[in-house]
């Protein structure tokens, strides 16, 4: 143990991967606001706030990996944690806006005047102050995570089980933010959003903030994985990943663990919910569909279950793909998604990191070959 | 004697109405309001309900009075002229100019009389449905000057169910009257709380503020007595419509517990073959509209077999292009199979359009019928009987047919199975069309109270998924029993929290019932289950 408990050790791919996400939180933002706009090397806002959404959607892969490809837990219901921190953030956003909105209203939201709500509900208060927005986008996801992982660990619900649970949930929780009596704006979600933490929420400026944000808890997020499967705690995960029961023989409890991982990923997922919803500028119940879900899944597959890196490069690469396919030719899509999910599935099981590492082991076991070729060895 | 008398006088009655109202209904035609008026009363007193259509035609105004002869005849604009019809007989009687008849025109009062002369002559119409008719209109109107008829018709009514709706009007209006002596509120209630329902409550709920102690008493007991009955033909209509729910939910789920719930198969793809079964029939009704219009009432039939092959052949397809290389490997299925219904939903909105199909429903599924108090729709009728024929006939044919004794020996025990000689790639395809044909079954019924849309499929894959875990997995009679129950509680939950909010807690209430009994409510026991 060389770092110490405060300072976890590092390794070199958690140190590279900062490095390059820290790299792309300058790099962007000066793109953006340094250069001229007639400049070729110019970044146009439009993209940056593109390229923060999809390192949101990193964040939510990266967590999706955490407990799929580390613990065995393919959850089905993540969309539903990065929505409610998407929630938590856009209620805070809704608070900034004051007596600006539509109808002039001193504290309610556009909404609620529309809906004739009097007051405030009690469950609005405190998301005028940013910290209180921060720490339910940690908290309301954390404690969901963990009373259905309290529940569903213990019970030992396991594999497909699960992951309908998990589905299921969140759709309940989609039908339920469909309510309009439920405060969250109903169908149309939260939106028209003014400031964040004082500044414009349209500025470019701020769009860069969010943008470098965004790399940032990339890259914290990355780190944090990094240390947790590299710990003991992650080989006991990897331990129920591949043999629960034995691992539960052997003497660990096997619930706590899930239990553990499972809300740490929540925590993350709600993170990623809160630095989107500022990014794209509405938050709505269509989120918590269950095919979003399903969707960060195969992100996860695509890139390489189980490698942490993998799930990084597959969101940003499928997301890019959904941006250039919805635009050029939009019936294609679905087609392209679904065929995804199964030639994945069929030809890929590693995904791409795992395509690229066996290409090297072949490489190298070839060159060790042609170094030094195996003894003929005399049969019996 | 008496009775012979009875006989004549009955048989004689018309021929004296043919020959008594003639006369009568030229009398109509007079010029004064008040002539007329006495006319029309004369014609009432006749009771002769061949005169309905002439005092229909003066209310409408289309009673004309023939200058040449002063004959009263029914007319209808026709071109210049007026078509004259004669108001006994029906017959034509040629079309006059317009400046050869007069209308015979009404005022209030008039109308006003039709209207309760009309009333008492339905009251006394040879058809029991249309006296029965009129005294419920004057069961809900109340019309006081509909008292005077209904006793005539009281006295000589024969028809049992007649004879109590004449009574129970006769009651209502009778309770209008504050004046009346306290037994004949009495009676009056007593028999307005024998007819029950929300009429009589309305009629019952004033009378129970009364300043008669008696009849204040009466009355709150009959409300309280009605509103029990109401409440529990309230509660057997949400079981019936529980029913029904839960019949749509068994045929939706019954294909998944033959795939998920037999074979250990996560096939997300499962709505989509729903869907294929659903836009099967559309193309059957399709055709047989452009083809063989007379055949459209056995549009359902035919499609039944031909959603049944479609389904099941595009499951065959998937089992043996995409399934049997992930066997043992559930996860990776679950997302291959959803990647599967995301294709066939693009290919079914690329082929189709994205918009709803219309989907006509053949004449034996329409209508409703009465119970009671409970109302029951034919469509859900037999879509409730459907689901029951399909449960029943997997349930022979997984029991009692050499193909279903080796679905079970293979799901059993794969390898043994082999060893017996049993073909197992070939058992697998099979039960996977198997399943996937029942789910086009389902959408051969959905497809008449659903919307036929690419999205028909997804709205049932996750309450699929959940009643066969509820029900456990591996128990068709679990599925049965969870498809019916979820249906009914959903629909309990409905009154007291509303649509949505009840479809929430029931998902809710099942997975907060997974953790207690993961295996469902009939689990399989044995070791087999644990992978």
């Amino acid at each position: 143990m060389q770092g110490g408990i405060l300072l976890p050790r590092l390794d070199r791919a958690g140190l590279a991967f900062g490095a390059v996400a820290l790299g792309l939180a300058i790099l962007i933002p000066v793109l953006n606001l340094g250069i001229p706009a007639d400049s070729p090397f110019h970044m146009p806002p439009h993209v940056v706030a593109l390229m923060g959404k999809y390192l949101c959607y990193a964040l939510l892969a990266l967590s999706v990996d955490l407990v799929w490809g580390y613990c065995g837990i393919l959850s089905l219901g993540h969309g539903a944690f990065f929505a409610l921190g998407g929630y938590a953030m856009g209620m805070y956003l809704m608070r900034q806006i004051g007596p600006r909105g539509m109808y002039g209203h001193p504290t309610l939201p556009d909404f609620m005047v529309f809906l004739n709500w009097q007051e405030l509900p009690w469950y609005w208060l405190g998301f005028d102050h940013f910290w209180f927005a921060v720490l339910m986008v940690l908290l309301v996801p954390g404690l969901l995570a963990g009373l259905l992982g309290w529940l569903a660990f213990r019970s030992r619900v396991t594999g497909v089980y699960l992951s309908i649970i998990t589905q299921a949930m969140t759709f309940a929780l989609l039908l339920a933010f469909f309510r309009n009596d439920m405060g969250f704006g109903g169908n149309n979600g939260l939106t028209d959003f003014k400031d964040i933490l004082g500044a414009s929420i349209q500025a470019d400026g701020t769009r860069s903030a969010l943008f470098a944000a965004s790399a940032i808890a990339l890259a914290l997020g990355f780190i944090l994985c990094r240390w947790i499967v590299r710990s003991k705690l992650g080989r006991v995960l990897v331990a129920i990943r591949d043999a629960e029961s034995r691992t539960r023989f052997l003497g660990y409890r096997v619930e706590q663990y899930k239990l553990l991982v499972f809300v740490t990923s929540a925590c993350m997922a709600g993170v990623a919910g809160a630095l989107y919803v500022p990014q794209v500028g509405i938050i709505n119940p269509g989120e918590f569909s269950p095919a979003n879900s399903i969707e960060a899944v195969i992100w996860v597959a695509v890139g390489g279950r189980g490698t942490l890196i993998g799930s990084v490069i597959g969101a940003v690469l499928v997301n890019f793909g959904k941006t250039l396919l919805t635009n050029a030719l939009p019936e294609i899509w679905l087609f392209a998604l679904g065929g995804l999910f199964i030639a994945v599935t069929l030809f890929l099981p590693r995904g791409i990191v795992g395509l690229w590492t066996d290409y090297w082991a072949k490489r190298r076991e070839k060159q060790a070959a042609s170094i030094t070729p195996h003894p003929v060895t005399e049969g019996p | 004697m008496r009775m012979l008398l009875l006989l004549l006088s009955l048989l004689v009655t018309p021929l004296v109405w043919a020959q008594a109202t003639g006369p009568l209904i030229d009398a109509l035609g007079t010029d004064d309001f008040a002539a007329r008026e006495q006319a029309l009363a004369a014609l009432t007193e006749t009771g002769d309900p061949a005169i309905v259509p002439a005092l229909k035609a003066l209310e409408g105004g289309a009673l004309y009075r023939r200058l040449a002869d002063d004959k009263v005849l029914i007319g209808r604009e026709d071109g210049d002229g007026i078509a004259l019809t004669d108001p006994l007989t029906g017959t034509a009687l040629g079309t006059e100019p317009a400046g050869n008849v007069a209308l015979i025109r009404v005022n209030n009062r008039l109308r006003r009389a039709i209207g309760a002369s009309l009333g008492a002559l339905t009251l006394r119409s040879p058809d029991a449905a249309v006296r029965r008719t009129a005294a419920e209109a004057v069961f809900v109107s109340r019309d006081a000057t509909a008292l005077p008829p209904v006793d005539t018709a009281l006295a000589t009514e024969t028809d049992a169910k007649v004879k109590r709706s004449l009574e129970q009007a006769r009651a209502a209006i009778l309770l209008a009257d504050d004046t009346l002596p306290t037994d004949t509120k009495l009676a009056s209630i007593a028999t307005i709380a024998d007819r029950g329902g929300q009429a009589a409550l309305a009629l019952l709920n004033p009378l129970t503020g009364s300043t008669e102690p008696a009849v204040a008493k009466a009355a709150t007991e009959a409300v309280r007595l009605i509103e029990n009955k109401l409440a529990w033909a309230a509660a057997a209509q949400n079981i019936i419509y529980g029913l029904s729910l839960g019949s749509v939910l068994l045929l939706a789920a019954i294909g998944l517990a033959v795939t998920f719930g037999v074979m250990g198969v996560i096939n997300m793809a499962h709505g989509e073959m729903v869907m294929l079964g659903a836009y099967t029939t559309y193309v059957v009704q399709e055709v047989i509209r452009t083809h063989a219009p007379g055949l459209f009432d056995w549009s359902l039939l035919i499609a039944l077999p031909l959603a049944f092959i479609v389904a099941g052949g595009v499951g065959i397809l998937i089992e043996r292009g995409i399934i049997r290389f992930l066997y043992g490997r559930p996860l990776e299925t679950l997302l291959a199979t959803w990647g599967l219904s995301l294709v066939l939903q693009q290919a079914v909105r690329s082929i189709f359009g994205p918009t709803n199909m219309e989907v006509g429903n053949p004449a034996w599924m329409a209508g409703a019928f009465q119970v009671g108090d409970v109302t029951i729709t034919y469509g859900r009728m037999w879509i409730f009987l459907f689901g029951l024929i399909v449960f029943a006939a997997l349930m022979l044919l997984l029991r009692r047919t050499p193909l279903g004794l080796q679905m079970r020996a293979v799901t059993q025990n794969r390898s043994m199975a082999r060893a017996m000689g049993i073909r197992t790639a070939r058992v697998d395809a099979l039960t996977f069309g198997l399943g996937s044909g029942i789910a086009g079954l389902a959408g051969v019924a959905l497809s008449q109270i659903d919307n036929v849309s690419p999205n028909l499929g997804q709205g049932y894959i996750i309450d699929s998924f959940m009643i066969v875990i509820f029900g456990g997995v591996g128990n068709l009679w679990g599925t049965l029993v969870g498809a019916l129950s979820l249906g009914i509680v959903n629909k309990l939950l409905e009154p007291l929290a509303g649509a949505v909010l009840g479809k929430i807690l029931v998902l809710v209430g099942i997975i907060l019932f997974i953790q207690a009994r993961p295996r469902g409510l009939f689990a399989l026991k044995g070791r087999a289950i644990d992978h």
